[in-house]
């Protein structure tokens, strides 16, 4: 049996790694350089409780149960996990009416621990927020991550149980005959494949079409965001949310793992096609600002280290379109819109599991479940961190001043797959911080240069097309 | 002709005129002190800079030797020197204040090494 | 290295601790001349200054560790928490200077729409790569920011045949030296755009160009005023920031110069914590780095052996055209010279301090240049007597 993941996101990492325990040959296939480069990488980061989501739709059903995976998911898999909680706050008396809706969704949607709070309670709780709160919301079980790690972990583990993982590979046909997919065509070669499971974020329309399905008919919304110093983490202690409209869920204050602060997202149609219209833009910075002022009004004058923007995978239905279709062995995991992460280990499990009932696959008799990150030295003890030195004297030498990222990590990062500056970055933190790699951008490089043996001017930041470097000074 | 030279002798910047006819200064005015006469002058005929850059190392620490002229050399030349000195090299390792190469374009100035730099390490 | 040096010549013993493997910090990196004319009466390039200390530093019988990295200080006595490649170690001390320099603001603070392509270099990244790695980052440049390190990596990816285009300065007047000015930008023809600055940038993965906007008077852009520009390269000069990681939990820093405060002692709220250098605020001359460096080692080795009483200080208060100010705070009694920037240029200036203690005519006030204010005892002690003490620089 022949499984194709197409999309190294968090959702085909998590799904490849669930169908890793199986007997069957595993590949997943991923077009950009590195894995969790999609959607996976721009978004707020938040595991969400599932109050948000229409009672009935796969958004609904999925997030609540990911919310509950995500504890055992951040310890089997080594990621950063934090439950911090969350707070919708209402300013309004129509705003808290909203409130009442959210409380009796989540509770229709199996969210434990909701309350709805007075503005005493919500000040004492988060003495920064505006005063002229009117009330809150405080969904306990929300968390924060970083996506892209859980991607990483998730791919690595899969590996280790044996599935294997292209990136830079584009996916350019599905060969389908007989109503039943035959085979997976990348712009590298053919594989014989008697499933497909299509996670490919925002392309998922295109892999579709491509086995002859009309759907997810996805519409990109972009969402920029911003990042503060953590200097601004004095004013944050769980992530908050305004109240929501009908359009999206507001511009949120979000404290993140790393200790900073994100604040985000906007939530702007672009047009269909436009699959990178990852631009940042001033109007878009300045609604970002402003909406965050008004749930924390000291955030207006913390200073920002950074700004990116997202797309999101919007669908005309506006839920997750998952599962089995027409066409033989070929699998939806796909318009993954908020709360995709979330979702994405209960999603994983379940789609896993239909496969396997569908095709007979046996369970492996040893699955490795346990997979563990490089080790990060800022969060190990002294004596954990004198024994790695011991044993590699690399893991003593500080290479991103900001985070405290040893050359020893970045090493242990290209060996796990790091090509790039920026594949360093996403598996290490560094260059994430304050200077954002003005200090250690220079080191990366040279480390990259010397562990793939390659020259400096064939290190890109994030694959072909961005090279960092010109040219030697003497050749 | 009459040239317009910001004096960069100290920081007030005094805006000087010099007056040159035939290559030589005649006037000098504008200038609050006496240096300002002498940068003046020296500037309106002749700009002199120092002239600071890398030369190709091998088999050092790293891949270049920070240098520089040792006294300074006609600004004019300068697009010369650069396109000279990016044809030297020089084999570590290299002591700070060595000589790499005398009498530059023959302009009399050496080109000196501003940092010791080592062999590399063994790999 | 000039506060280490200053320590052990006075008898203590002292550890300099640095994170690179070289000595010299930011002065490896700075090949060009300009250092030296005040301590050394020659005119030296970073190298070689740096060289000159060193000696001084071996000289002097302090230990050096290279490679070595202060994770934690303090904070109420002064243990460093230590990690180089021979391992963890705490190191006790009864003082410690930090003198950790500064770090550049990054493309990301400036908040510029558009794209986040490879070709945006902070000038001292890019100054590194040049220098250090021997590594060209483009082949078509533009400068944003006229401060003295843009001005100078303007004439050094010049010299290294880049194509320079220009260099933008959101500011109507120079941020850099004025012999840098003219040493670096009207010596090779390079333009200089005052009142400019970038508004987009342009190219998904490596940067194709810029859109450069004018701005007004108070640095907002003009509309109509767009002009795109080709490049592969923005080198970035747009602000340094004091270095204060491991210490700002503990001390109060000033908002403007955004180091730590510290008094003519060069000594933090915290008794056995003092810091100098750009770790206190952005100076404009190493030798002065370096004095300020000396006092500071020479105030830690008196508070090492107990002879450094705490006592009340004296706050500055800035007025009118005061920029960065250091000390923030004076001690009475004691003789201190104020290091003085203005925020905006004047011609002809009076620097006073009091009111009516201290004032001092000078010509040619600019902003890239900080200006000295020596303080005897006297005037010290009588700054204490007033209900305020201010500094203020103001038309003359």
């Amino acid at each position: 049996m022949r499984v194709a993941v197409v999309g190294a996101g968090i959702v085909g990492s998590l799904i490849a790694r669930e169908l890793a325990r199986y007997e069957a040959d595993v590949l997943l296939v991923e077009r950009e350089p590195d894995v969790g480069w999609g959607i996976t990488k721009a978004n707020s980061g938040i595991v969400h409780a599932g109050f948000h989501d229409p009672p009935g739709t796969a958004l609904a059903r999925f997030c609540a149960l990911g919310n509950a995976l995500f504890e055992q998911l951040a310890l089997e898999l080594d990621f950063a996990f934090h439950r911090c909680g969350a707070w919708v706050l209402a300013f309004t008396p129509d705003e808290r009416r909203v409130l009442d809706g959210l409380l009796n969704q989540g509770m229709e949607n199996g969210v434990p621990g909701l309350t709805i709070c007075p503005p005493d309670d919500v000040l004492s709780e988060q003495p920064y927020v505006t005063p002229d709160v009117a009330a809150g919301l405080w969904a306990p079980t929300v968390g924060i991550t970083e996506p892209w790690a859980v991607a990483l972990a998730a791919a690595e583990n899969a590996r280790e149980n044996g599935a294997d993982w292209h990136v830079g590979e584009a996916v350019t046909g599905i060969a389908v005959r007989t109503g039943r997919v035959q085979a997976v065509v990348t712009d590298r070669g053919r594989y014989a494949a008697d499933v497909v499971v299509n996670a490919a974020g925002l392309w998922a329309d295109r892999i579709a079409a491509m086995a002859g399905l009309s759907e997810p008919r996805l519409a990109p919304r972009r969402g920029e965001y911003i990042l503060l110093d953590a200097s601004a983490r004095a004013f944050v202690r769980s992530v908050l949310f305004p109240t929501p409209n009908p359009h999206s869920k507001g511009i949120l204050v979000v404290p993140t793992v790393d200790g900073g602060v994100l604040l985000g997202p906007t939530a702007e149609d672009v047009s269909l096609d436009a699959k990178r219209a990852t631009e940042t833009t001033a109007h878009g910075m300045a609604v970002v600002r402003a909406g965050a002022t008004r749930l924390v009004p000291a955030l207006a004058r913390m200073p920002a280290i950074h700004a990116f923007a997202g797309l999101r995978p919007e669908s005309s239905g506006r839920d997750f379109v998952v599962g089995p279709t027409p066409v033989r062995g070929f699998y939806q995991a796909a318009a993954m819109r908020s709360p995709g992460i979330t979702a994405a280990p209960a999603l994983a499990r379940w789609l896993a599991e239909s496969i396997s009932a569908e095709f007979s696959l046996q369970p492996k008799s040893r699955f490795i479940s346990a997979r563990k990150g490089i080790p990060r030295t800022a969060d190990l003890s002294a004596h954990e961190w004198d024994a790695l030195i011991e044993r590699d004297p690399h893991y003593g030498q500080i290479a991103c001043p900001c985070n405290g990222v040893t050359e020893g990590e970045i090493m242990e990062a290209i060996r796990r797959g790091a090509t790039t500056v920026d594949g360093v970055k996403f598996r290490t933190r560094a260059g994430f911080g304050r200077c954002q790699g003005g200090s250690c951008a220079d080191r990366v490089l040279a480390i990259l240069t010397r562990e793939l043996c390659v020259s400096p001017e064939e290190v890109t930041l994030r694959g072909p097309g961005s090279a960092l470097v010109a040219d030697r000074v003497r050749p | 002709m009459t040239k317009a030279i910001v004096c960069v002798a100290c920081p007030v910047g005094c805006e000087v005129a010099a007056e040159v006819v035939g290559g030589e200064v005649t006037r000098v005015s504008g200038n609050r002190c006496p240096q300002g006469e002498v940068y003046a002058r020296q500037e309106a005929v002749e700009p002199l800079r120092v002239l600071a850059t890398s030369v190709k190392l091998v088999d050092g620490a790293r891949p270049l030797v920070s240098v520089r002229t040792d006294r300074p050399v006609p600004l004019r030349l300068i697009p010369e020197l650069t396109a000279h000195i990016r044809t030297l090299s020089v084999c570590a390792p290299a002591e700070v204040g060595q000589a790499l190469s005398h009498d530059l374009l023959g302009t009399g100035a050496d080109l000196v090494a501003t940092r010791s730099m080592p062999r590399a390490a063994p790999r | 290295m000039a506060a280490a040096t200053a320590a052990a010549h006075v008898g203590a013993r002292t550890l300099l601790i640095e994170r690179e493997e070289a000595l010299g910090g930011v002065l490896d990196q700075c090949i060009h001349p300009g250092f030296g004319l005040h301590r050394y009466r020659e005119d030296l390039t970073g190298p070689e200054f740096a060289h000159r200390l060193v000696g001084e530093l071996a000289a002097s019988g302090a230990e050096v560790w290279t490679g070595s990295t202060a994770l934690e200080l303090g904070p109420s006595r002064p243990v460093a928490r230590v990690v180089g490649t021979a391992g963890l170690v705490r190191v006790r001390a009864q003082a410690v200077v930090w003198a950790a320099g500064a770090w550049e603001r990054p493309v990301g603070a400036l908040l510029i729409p558009g794209t986040r392509p490879a070709g945006v270099f902070t000038a001292g990244l890019a100054q590194r790569f040049v220098n250090i790695h021997g590594l060209i980052p483009g082949r078509r440049a533009l400068v944003l920011g006229s401060g003295d390190i843009g001005l100078i990596m303007a004439r050094r990816l010049y010299l290294e045949g880049i194509e320079v285009v220009g260099v933008l300065e959101l500011r109507p007047f120079p941020g850099g030296l004025l012999r840098n000015v003219v040493q670096c930008l009207h010596d090779f023809g390079i333009q200089l755009r005052l009142s400019h600055t970038v508004s987009t940038l342009h190219g998904r993965d490596r940067l194709t160009g810029v859109t450069v906007v004018e701005v007004d008077e108070h640095g907002r852009p003009i509309v109509g005023s767009e002009e795109h520009i080709e490049v592969d390269t923005l080198i970035l000069s747009v602000g340094l920031i004091p270095e204060t990681r491991k210490i700002e939990p503990w001390v109060s820093l000033d908002p403007i110069n955004g180091g730590a405060d510290v008094d003519g002692w060069f000594r933090t709220r915290i008794p056995w914590l003092f810091s100098a250098g750009n770790a206190v605020a952005v100076f404009d001359l190493v030798d002065t780095v370096a004095r300020v460096g000396e006092r500071a080692g020479l105030a830690a080795a008196r508070h090492a052996r107990g002879d450094l009483p705490v006592g009340e200080t004296v706050p500055l208060v800035r007025e009118g055209n005061v920029g960065h100010l250091v000390p923030t705070s004076l001690v009475p009694g004691v003789a201190t010279t104020l290091f003085v920037r203005a925020r905006g240029p004047l011609p002809r200036a009076r620097v006073e301090v009091g009111p009516g203690v201290v004032s001092r005519l000078h010509v040619g006030v600019r902003p890239a240049e900080m200006v000295e204010v020596d303080l005897s005892p006297e005037e010290t002690t009588k700054l204490a007597s007033l209900p305020e003490a201010r500094v203020e620089v103001r038309p003359a």
